[in-house]
């Protein structure tokens, strides 16, 4: 089980690493950290099977923090659309990136 | 008081400050709605303060409270009150600066007092945290609010700018520093730091999780200290965000990342040094290069004393990679001096643009400090206290955590800690040059006019004096220091490697 799970959270958080790294639209960045936790989650998850149940309720913070990061970054993007009319983050440069 | 959390009781006493201080940013909030807010900007930033001062009652009776064992999420130890030190006054000089800021900017003035609070709560709970849950949950609780604080200002593109990068990079760098406790958590059973602590030392972790979790949790952190190479974001959050924001974020936000890595790296891992070692030594080395290099060219100087914000990340991390107690003492007396000038140098910059982002180029400080003497030799004083001149603050910080380098035999570190100063004096003495050699250009409409808000001049006092406090009479601080980190490695005091 754990010979399974670890490596396909590592290769979905690798994904999400990759993803964040080439691509420029902030949405899809934003989609790409989300892989980047639920990696985690599958780590803990797998993991608490044989060390114990505080994997689990990791997990649930995880989400949790995952919602309200989701709330305020979401309201950035929004924000930043509002001015630049673009959610590309290689568009509009007034701060050098 | 003894804490034994046999009631439930305990658990509210043991986070005594952190209660506090949420209610009253539940009570800045609920004030701003009664009313619309235009003229009561000011009184909500004067409540947040009451509250912080409140918060700071707590954490002052506190030092009465003992625990028993030394296991339980929550410390309650000495170095976690000294850090709430850091973030209260932090917090305080902050809203202080942020006062004129806000009435001027037309923000909404509840919620941004309140987003300060619940930052500065998150802080706390990272500073108290000894299991890597709450460690995670306090780091996102800052950095949540900040990242709301960076895009307040809705008006200005920059502000929403520097949100979202300082939000992308922050969410990055949350998925490492989970990434790497999932796998510590796999190798060694536990989130707990004792726990891991144990399983390090008996050999229970040394499979092949606990050294990728461990460079893992390294990269999250050096994201959130904005150390090189980590450090993209940083110079741009900065120049972005509202000027009193990033005093915020250059002082108490780094201090709580620093706290908490500084807890980790002590007591969880103090069992892989010799892992972490050479991965932190680089990065402390390549931190204070290229930070005081790069702040050498900047023109602006938000970015300037962002990029200062990164080099002093780097010597602090000198302090991290020396590991031993002397070294820690003097990274909390750091932090300590370093929140106050920075937080000073920053209320000039807020004078200096007006309670505006105007003026943020060093070109407009020239002739400012015959104009206007006092604030001119302040900003002097925060200049040099940062270059670390003898006699500030600055110095002596440095000096303790030199101390703690020469004792771990890091020659190397210190050399390039010393050359690096030593530069910085350049960017550093530039400022100063401009507001007293050089004459303002002709026709420059450099308005002196209207009058420095009252508490601009209590922050800009209350920093001056202890930045010369801690500098000529540094004793008293670092006595503090000390004691508050005795006992913090004292789990494995008897196991250290020999460094």
């Amino acid at each position: 089980m754990l010979t399974y799970a670890l490596p396909l959270s590592a290769a979905l958080f690798a994904i999400g690493t990759l993803g964040v790294v080439v691509r420029r639209n902030a949405i899809v960045m934003f989609l790409c950290i989300e892989l980047q936790l639920n990696a985690v989650n599958l780590a803990f998850v797998a993991l608490s099977r044989q060390v114990g149940i505080e994997g689990q309720l990791f997990v649930f913070f995880v989400m949790t923090v995952a919602a309200a990061e989701a709330a305020v970054g979401l309201a950035i993007i929004i924000a930043v659309f509002r001015h630049q009319r673009t959610v590309q983050v290689d568009r509009f440069n007034l701060l050098r990136w | 008081m003894t804490l034994d959390y046999s009631s439930s009781f305990h658990y509210l006493v043991a986070l005594l400050p952190e209660c506090v201080l949420f209610v009253g940013g539940m009570g800045v909030l609920l004030a701003g709605v009664s009313k619309t807010d235009e003229q009561r900007r000011p009184e909500l930033g004067w409540l947040a303060l009451a509250v912080l001062a409140a918060a700071a009652v707590a954490n002052g009776w506190l030092y009465s409270v003992s625990e028993s064992g030394a296991t339980a999420m929550i410390a309650v130890d000495k170095f976690r009150l000294f850090a709430n030190w850091v973030f209260i006054v932090g917090a305080a000089l902050t809203i202080a600066i942020s006062l004129a800021y806000v009435s001027r900017q037309r923000l909404q003035a509840a919620e941004y007092y309140a987003l300060i609070a619940f930052a500065t709560v998150g802080m706390m709970v990272v500073a108290a945290s000894r299991d890597l849950m709450i460690v995670f949950l306090g780091m996102e609780t800052v950095s949540i609010a900040v990242y709301a604080l960076a895009a307040f200002n809705r008006r200005d593109p920059r502000s929403a700018e520097a949100g979202l990068k300082y939000f992308l990079l922050g969410a990055f760098a949350s998925g490492f520093l989970l990434f790497g406790i999932a796998l510590i958590y796999g190798a060694a059973g536990s989130t707990n730091l004792q726990a891991i602590a144990v399983a390090v030392q008996d050999g229970a972790a040394a499979g092949g999780l606990m050294i990728p979790g461990m460079a893992l949790l390294v990269t999250g952190f050096a994201f959130k200290v904005s150390a090189v190479p980590f450090h993209m974001w940083t110079p741009d959050a900065y120049e972005g965000a509202p000027t009193p924001v990033t005093a915020y974020m250059a002082s108490a936000v780094k201090a709580a990342a620093f706290v908490a890595f500084a807890r980790i790296l002590f007591v969880g891992l103090d069992g892989v040094y010799d892992q972490w070692f050479p991965i932190l030594w680089w990065i402390a080395a390549a931190t204070m290069v290229v930070g005081n290099l790069v702040a050498v060219v900047q023109s602006s100087i938000k970015r300037m004393l962002a990029y200062s914000s990164i080099a002093h990340g780097g010597y602090l991390l000198v302090a991290l990679v020396a590991a031993n107690d002397a070294a820690a003492a003097g990274l909390l007396f750091y932090l300590f001096v370093y929140t106050v000038t920075t937080v000073g140098a920053f209320a000039v910059v807020v004078t200096v643009g007006r309670q505006s982002e105007r003026d943020t180029a060093i070109e407009k400080y020239a002739g400012y400090g015959w104009r206007r003497p006092v604030l001119g030799t302040l900003m002097t004083l925060f200049l040099l206290s940062l270059a670390g001149f003898p006699g500030t603050g600055g110095f002596m910080a440095k000096f303790y955590v030199l101390q703690g380098a020469a004792e771990a035999h890091l020659w190397w570190l210190l050399v390039v800690l010393v050359l690096t100063t030593l530069v910085s004096y350049w960017y550093y003495l530039r400022v100063a040059w401009f507001m007293w050699m050089k004459e303002a250009p002709e026709g420059a409409v450099h308005r002196v006019g209207g009058a420095t808000p009252f508490a601009i001049y209590v922050v800009l006092l209350v920093c001056g004096g202890i930045v010369l406090a801690t500098g000529l009479l540094p004793g008293a601080a670092i006595d503090l220091a000390q004691g508050s980190v005795e006992g913090l490695r004292h789990w494995v005091a008897g196991t250290a490697p020999a460094h």
